[in-house]
């Protein structure tokens, strides 16, 4: 089966460093990224990459946005783009949106009044600001649109794109996901659902685990029709060979225990690629850190891989980086395809302690070369799948290959 | 209390103001908005750093058809007389 849609360039922010090579060069060396129980992009300064103007006019999240998609357009098309601009589209995902904006005209509004709340409040908040301000710099004419399912939202921006191409609506998608919720309200509410770390360590599948670590950051794809970008003579970096969504309709935070629509996810995804469950050389797991999700994570990986779930090494990039919410699904499509690509497995940073009922290979200690199984496509590449699962039950599945 | 509205005082807030809203090229009283690419956004924005300094209240309509600084200088030391 050929792919229908290629990936031509890639960009991040991560707590890691600004750029793809920072995220997977340091995560693969083992480095983590959190300290004092947060995940925080602390050397990024938006106006290094942008004016002054366009900094205050945008959130943090979009800022991370900005950047991450210039590194990904610099990279796919360094003399322009290739298509017509009507033909570019641009979808990127956000659990939450301009939070830390909001909560300083929040600050403005109750100390100051009504007058005095801005008129850049709302733009700067809303959720789509990071798709809005992307196509607005790039002038890109084509469908545009923040997509929101939590900490599935950049996985759904990617399998949403994929759809657009696959459907003939556009030739090319900037795709990924931003996030920067680490503001007041959301630190406070997620320790109050007992979903973030007491203790600060993201430790997924681990025994000891505790929650998650809050992140932050931005991940961007360039998603090329395959056989425009072939004809122009492009060389992916990797190609998306199967998506797939479900949802539990289970509880506002919990995953449904069983896993079973997360595993429906997995399977359909695969399905959707052409593959069986042995061409996989490589899972990139959602593994949050908190008990519930390794578990059913877990559990849907063995329902919907079988024995194989037991041989392909799965690690997590949030043992890094922490939880980046929105953007999470983009960053770790980002995190796989350099893993496929370098044929390296890396760790899931701190994995010590085995949880008797997580008894899958989830990469402990150091990164290690991927066994190369072949991906039924009989092109020689190596074969991942990067899942995403958020809050309301929304699990989204990529199918990637590099 | 709002400030002394001089045409000196006024004239300093709102350069300062438009510096800070991160106007382009340097702002002098016969800069056009277009040249500083000023738009309606950051006339709303400098409309509340004026309020808050002198008490002076723009609207919308009062700045819609101004094209350059020193029209809103004059408009500001007009008003708060």
């Amino acid at each position: 089966m050929t792919p229908a849609v290629v990936i031509t360039g890639m960009g991040a922010v991560t707590p890691l460093g600004v750029g793809v090579d920072a995220l997977y060069e340091r995560w693969s060396a083992g480095e983590c990224a959190i300290t004092e129980g947060l995940a925080q992009c602390s050397d990024f300064e938006p106006t290094d990459h942008m004016s002054r103007k366009d900094a205050r006019r945008t959130d943090r999240f979009t800022h991370f946005a900005l950047v991450a998609a210039g590194e990904a357009l610099g990279g796919a098309w360094p003399d322009g783009p290739p298509y017509e601009p009507e033909r570019i589209g641009c979808v990127i995902g956000t659990g939450i949106g301009g939070l830390g904006s909001l909560e300083h005209q929040q600050d403005v509004l109750r100390e100051k009044g009504p007058r005095a709340v801005s008129p850049l409040a709302v733009p700067l908040l809303m959720g789509n600001a990071a798709a809005a301000s992307v196509a607005m710099r790039n002038g890109l004419h084509g469908s545009s649109f923040g997509v929101m399912s939590a900490c599935a939202a950049g996985a759904h921006a990617i399998g949403a794109a994929v759809r657009m191409i696959e459907a003939g609506e556009a030739d090319a998608v900037v795709a990924g996901g931003a996030e920067s919720a680490i503001a007041g309200v959301a630190v406070a509410a997620f320790a109050a659902m007992g979903a973030t770390s007491p203790t600060g360590i993201s430790r997924p599948f681990d025994a000891r685990r505790d929650g998650f670590v809050m992140g932050e950051g931005a991940g961007m794809l360039i998603l090329e029709d395959a056989e425009r970008a072939a004809a122009r003579g492009a060389e992916p970096l990797g190609e998306i060979l199967g998506y797939a969504a479900s949802s539990d309709a289970h509880h506002l935070t919990a995953p449904e225990p069983s896993g079973r629509d997360a595993a429906r996810a997995i399977a359909l995804a695969l399905s959707n690629a052409g593959l069986e469950p042995g061409d996989l050389d490589y899972v990139n797991a959602h593994g949050t850190s908190t008990p519930l999700n390794d578990r059913s994570e877990t559990e849907a990986l063995k329902a919907a891989l079988g024995e194989d779930a037991h041989r392909v090494p799965i690690s997590s990039t949030k043992s890094a980086i922490g939880h980046l919410l929105g953007a999470a699904g983009a960053v770790e499509a980002v995190a796989t395809i350099e893993s496929l690509r370098h044929g390296v497995a890396p760790p899931t940073v701190g994995w010590e302690e085995r949880d008797p009922e997580l008894d899958l290979d989830y990469v402990p200690g150091e990164a290690r070369p991927l066994e190369h199984r072949g991906n039924g496509n009989g092109n020689g590449r190596l074969t991942g799948l990067s899942n995403s699962f958020g809050f309301g039950g929304h699990n989204a599945v990529l199918c990637l290959s590099a | 209390m709002p400030a002394q509205a001089t045409t000196e005082s006024v004239e300093q807030v709102i350069i300062d103001g438009l510096t800070e809203l991160g106007a382009e090229g340097e702002v002098a009283r016969d800069s056009t908005f277009e040249q500083l690419d000023v738009d309606s956004l950051d006339l709303v924005e400098l409309a509340q750093i004026i309020e808050d300094e002198f008490g002076v209240e723009l609207q919308g309509e009062d700045v819609k058809d101004l094209t350059n600084v020193g029209q809103v200088i004059d408009l500001v030391v007009a008003r708060s007389q």
